[in-house]
């Protein structure tokens, strides 16, 4: 198993590619059928994103290790105009685009960990994690 | 991929057949609006069994072709979003508001025969 | 420089010596598998065994063995430990005896390194240097595959209480019942909603009732769980309604600013189930008074 893929993101047909990615690796890593939805829902947003607002990036893909806990790390990376105001960007329907304004808001529901960074004119950074839950809680 | 439109009696039927790029999207969207024009149709059925993501700009498209589809008088039924989708939908925080949706495509075509029963626009 | 020599040669000879006992011990295979199998025997440690099983088992652990102690490599003794201890958990082995077994057979190894070199201590002490961290590995390997065999069935137990906590009942063609006891916390909202949307699936169901008479409390997260499982059905293209909800519950919810008029919402089960037949086009006809059945008609 490649223990980071990365996706390059110039066009929206790689959305595709990146969601398929993401699901194929989460998938080696034992996550539940509907876990894999939730992850390749928020790489599609992420990678939308990039595409919409930021013309290009990357979408990488790894495994994260924490203690005997296993999981996948998903980061979106572009050099685009980055977000003002972070703040406000991760409050559900705000949308500069004319959008729903769901796509950040919801992949932070949609994974367990998220983080993401940005600077005005520089651009933007969103890490993502899942961990395969141990169903013993 | 694009996605082939079969028509039925008074009805459009579009059954995605491999994952949908947003061009793919948008291109389904525009050629339904168009047909139902063209067909004089009173009833859409898009069947998304296939789909494993439905994200927000899937959602939107489907939801603003359903709007579009009303505008030109028919009525649209999404049938077939798997749990998993759905349970990710719903999620994520999207809704298809009042755009209908069935389990499958026997039911879609159910659910706008009783909708269309005694509409009578057409004499 | 003359340092790394020595080294060199080191390593040269401990190679050699490797090979030696990789030798020595497939040479005294048939010997030294039976004397641990009459060990075993005697200890009973092969209770509940079979022949057959005995000998093709014995065999293999006893080849994986020096396969790891020629090669280094413990994937395939990672692989057979697994495999052994599913079917021994199965089987009900005990810990003993599976340890016990190995700790036998790192006797008889070790025995055999003993009798071969008693007149040469310092290629003995250098033997037991080769020999000792493979014989520790194998059994470190063996021991944690079996406590991962037993985690793994207490998880998937746990996981079979808590389905059977939550039942989803079919109660009639394309009609579910969701009577929801007990807290619900978000790992259990994740889980019914999964469970409840997989079986409108399979059950093709059109109309599903939410029972939570049995739910002590419902804060703002419970009670969006409760608007996301409702919002999930009706994607797949069933109609949600809830029962059960108690004059605190609702003032809650309305406090909470959660939408009940969104929200199908009828006062009991009973009623529920009415209106789902109501839905379903079924008419609820009693038949002579008193005789207390309820036929359902589809109208
Ligand atoms: N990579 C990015 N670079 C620059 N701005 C971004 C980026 N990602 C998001 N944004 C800004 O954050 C806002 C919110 O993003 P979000 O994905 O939540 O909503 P949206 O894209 O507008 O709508 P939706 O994703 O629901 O279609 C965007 O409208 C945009 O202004
Ligand atoms: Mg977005």
């Amino acid at each position: 198993m490649a223990e980071e893929n990365c996706i390059p993101i110039n066009s929206e047909i790689d959305i595709v590619t990146a969601r398929q990615k993401g699901r194929a690796m989460a998938a080696q890593l034992g996550f539940s059928s509907t876990e894999l939805t939730l992850i390749a829902t928020a790489i599609s947003e992420i990678a939308r994103n990039i595409v919409e607002y930021a013309r290009e990036g990357e979408i990488s893909l790894s495994i994260a290790h924490e203690g005997d806990k296993q999981g996948i790390v998903v980061m979106g990376c572009d050099n685009g105009p980055g977000i003002p105001d972070i703040k406000l960007a991760m409050q559900d329907g705000y949308s500069t685009g004319k959008s729903l304004g769901l796509g950040l808001p919801g992949a932070k529901r949609l994974m367990d960990e998220f983080e993401i960074v940005s600077e005005v004119g520089r651009g933007t950074k969103v890490t993502m994690k899942k961990w395969v839950q141990n169903h013993a809680r | 991929m694009s996605v082939p439109i079969l028509k039925q009696g008074d009805y459009l039927i579009a059954s995605v057949q491999s994952e949908l790029s947003d061009a793919d999207l948008l291109k389904l969207r525009d050629d339904l609006v168009s047909r139902v024009g063209e067909f004089r149709s009173r009833g859409v059925i898009v069947d998304v069994t296939i789909l494993d993501v439905m994200d927000s700009f899937a959602t939107r498209t489907l939801r603003s072709m359903a709007h579009m589809i009303m505008l030109r008088g028919a009525k649209t039924v999404i049938v077939g979003i798997q749990p998993e989708v759905a349970f990710s939908m719903v999620q994520l925080g999207l809704k298809l508001e009042s755009v209908a949706t069935a389990l499958d495509l026997e039911e879609g075509l159910a659910l706008l025969d009783s909708q269309t029963k005694g509409d009578t626009r057409r004499g | 420089m003359k340092k790394e020599k020595t080294n060199e040669q080191a390593n040269k000879s401990s190679a050699e010596l490797r090979q030696e006992l990789v030798d020595h011990f497939r040479e005294k295979r048939e010997l030294l598998r039976q004397q641990w199998v009459q060990h075993m025997t005697a200890k009973g440690l092969l209770a509940g065994l079979t022949r057959e099983d005995i000998e093709t088992e014995s065999i293999t652990i006893y080849d994986t063995c020096i396969v790891c102690l020629e090669t280094g490599e413990y994937d395939g003794a990672r692989t057979y430990a697994m495999r052994m201890a599913e079917r021994g958990v199965l089987r009900g082995m005990s810990t003993e005896q599976i340890i016990g077994g190995l700790l036998t057979l790192r006797d008889v190894y070790g025995r055999s390194l003993f009798e071969r070199y008693q007149h040469d201590m310092e290629r003995l002490s250098s033997a037991l240097d080769i020999y000792e961290p493979v014989a520790n590995k194998i059994l470190s390997i063996v021991a944690l595959a079996f406590v991962a065999e037993r985690e793994k069935i207490v998880r998937q137990q746990q996981e079979a209480i808590r389905e059977l906590s939550t039942p989803v009942l079919q109660v009639r063609d394309q009609m579910l019942i969701l009577p929801i006891i007990g807290v619900i916390d978000t790992h259990r909202a994740r889980q019914l909603t999964e469970q409840l949307l997989r079986t409108i699936r399979t059950s093709r169901a059109k109309v599903v009732v939410i029972d939570i008479t049995g739910v002590p409390g419902v804060d703002s997260k419970v009670a969006n769980h409760l608007v996301q499982t409702v919002d999930a059905s009706q994607l797949m293209g069933a109609t949600v309604i809830v029962t059960g909800i108690s004059p605190e519950i609702a003032q809650t919810l309305v406090t909470l600013g959660v939408d009940l008029t969104k929200m199908n919402t009828v006062g009991d089960l009973q009623g529920g189930i009415e209106e789902a037949d109501h839905l379903l086009g079924y008419r609820v006809v009693r038949e002579e008074p008193g005789n207390g059945f309820i036929h359902n008609k589809k109208v």
